[in-house]
């Protein structure tokens, strides 16, 4: 059975539940519990209609399930009864609950959760292993966003960037159990670019395909990390590369650039070089100049300390990192890979243990670690 | 079964017998070491023992309770703390000799020339749960 296809159909049968008048969580829930009952009959039945098998399954599902309520609380509601909603677009319905699984009152933890189990269809169990929290834990954690946003009415569109910083952090945070949240991620915004028309969600379909394509090359087989100068550029993803400029470069045809595009665009410089030496670091520094307009980040400005480096000497990089307060995340690293550039061995090589000493994962650690000991191994 | 605490320490701990900072190493030890360490978690698992291991940032931050409606008060890092986690692994081992067999393998990680470091690993166990039958 085709789980990724079972699990793109969750969001459409969500959505015809909340518009029948179910509440959210309870929505939500007999979509789980129909999810489950297909993993369990359709290898041996498969249904003709897959989505309509579903809704049906979970209509029945969340009936069962507040029935015993219903049956309790007839009397109040005949008094307060409304006629359901009428039939709206698909389309719309897959759109809201993007928004209501980002809603700016939930925590980003939360948010993340919520998207994961209620747009990507995944269980409590598989999104909890990807977070390496207990399954109880990350069970509180999506009922409390369920209820926290089951009041929510939308009378009005929601913010797209709350949405796509949700995404964005699917995609970025690294950890691992049997499900793929790079790939998760990469899923959900395709699905969300063809439901919505919007620049910025292009621009980060865009920065996660490039990214994406890079990704066999960025460990090496004992898993430690691959610098991007160093990457074995033929294990790129061609296909994925062409994709994602493919969708950047109409996304910048429309002249309303955002900080994903703009993120998207020097990921296509780099992936466009055939070796390190032929990037385009002048383009690139360009584009991050773009960046500091659109988002003033401090940690955007460290990043392109290291691309003034390559563009114009390692001394205007560090010129350009001078400016910049030496408690940034990093700035250790990139403070010991610029003196590096410059010759000073013993400078980097005493920063480079000093940005191990800072690294927030193990991975960067053990790399950072590897460099010094590399340079002092020289000297 | 008894749960352990295998405990690394950044400082606190008596010195190594190969006593060279990781940044002195070769990067090839550096590989050595690490895949040392992964292979021996993976092995527990195998074995039924492994249970969780995780490593900590050096820096920390101490950090009390200051009263009703006041923020809590944070202090530190100290430079003069004498003992400093690294990080942890827990074990699920039928006795207190396996666990001490276990500490004494993980303590043989090559280091500097490849040869082990001799680390000295604090061993803790955990508070159980009181047993059903008590009589």
């Amino acid at each position: 059975m085709d789980e990724a296809l079972l699990r793109g159909l969750t969001p459409g049968v969500l959505a015809v539940l909340i518009r029948r008048g179910a509440d959210f969580a309870a929505a939500e829930d007999a979509v789980q519990d129909a999810l489950v009952e297909a993993v369990r009959v359709w290898p041996d039945d498969p249904p003709r209609d897959a989505k309509g098998w579903l809704v049906t399954v979970a209509w029945r599902k969340f009936l069962d399930a507040t029935r015993a309520d219903t049956a309790r609380r007839r009397r109040e509601d005949r008094a307060e009864e409304e006629p359901a909603p009428g039939p709206a677009p698909a389309v719309d319905d897959t759109l809201r609950l993007y928004f209501l699984c980002a809603h700016p009152s939930l925590t980003p933890s939360s948010a993340v959760a919520l998207t994961l189990r209620a747009v990507g269809g995944l269980t409590t169990r598989q999104i909890a292993r990807a977070y390496l929290v207990p399954e109880a834990t990350m069970a509180q954690r999506i009922s409390r966003a369920k209820r926290t946003v089951s009041g929510v009415r939308f009378d009005r569109p929601g913010d797209v960037a709350t949405v796509l910083r949700v995404l964005y952090l699917v995609f970025n945070e690294g950890y691992s159990g049997d499900v793929d949240l790079a790939a998760e991620a990469v899923r959900l915004t395709r699905q969300l670019a063809a439901v919505i028309d919007h620049p910025e969600v292009a621009g980060l379909l865009a920065l996660m395909l490039l990214h994406h394509a890079r990704r066999a090359s960025r460990t090496a087989p004992d898993g430690s990390l691959v610098p991007l100068a160093e990457q074995d550029r033929g294990l790129w993803d061609t296909e994925l590369i062409a994709e994602g400029v493919g969708i950047l470069q109409a996304a910048l045809a429309r002249d309303r650039l955002g900080e994903f595009q703009a993120q998207a665009a020097i990921a296509a410089l780099h992936a466009d070089a055939p070796t390190a030496a032929e990037t385009d670091w002048a383009q690139i520094v360009e584009w991050y100049d773009e960046l500091v307009r659109l988002t003033g980040s401090p940690v955007v400005r460290l990043n392109r300390a290291v691309a003034v480096g390559e563009a114009d000497g390692p001394r205007a990089g560090l010129a350009a990192l001078a400016e910049l307060d030496d408690s940034l995340p990093r700035y250790a690293a990139v403070a010991a890979h610029l003196h590096e550039r410059d010759g000073d061995l013993a400078t980097a090589a005493r920063l480079y243990a000093e940005a191990a000493r800072k690294a927030g994962n193990l991975a960067e650690r053990d790399h950072l670690t590897r460099r010094a000991a590399r340079l002092n191994a020289r000297r | 079964m008894a749960k352990y605490l295998l405990l690394k320490h950044y400082r606190g701990a008596p010195a190594p017998v190969n006593d060279v900072p990781m940044d002195r190493w070769t990067p090839e030890e550096i590989s050595a070491h690490v895949q040392y360490m992964n292979d021996f978690a993976a092995r527990l698992e195998k074995s039924g023992e492994f249970v969780d291991g995780q490593a900590l940032a050096p820096e920390g931050a101490w950090v009390r309770y200051d009263g009703e409606g006041r923020p809590p008060v944070t202090d530190g890092p100290f430079a003069e703390t004498k003992d400093l986690i690294a990080g942890w692994m827990i074990i699920d081992v039928d006795s207190y000799e396996r666990a001490v067999e276990l500490a004494g393998e993980l303590s043989a990680a090559p280091g500097a020339g490849g040869k082990p470091i001799h680390e000295w690993l604090e061993v803790r166990p955990f508070l159980a749960c009181p047993p059903t039958i008590t009589e």
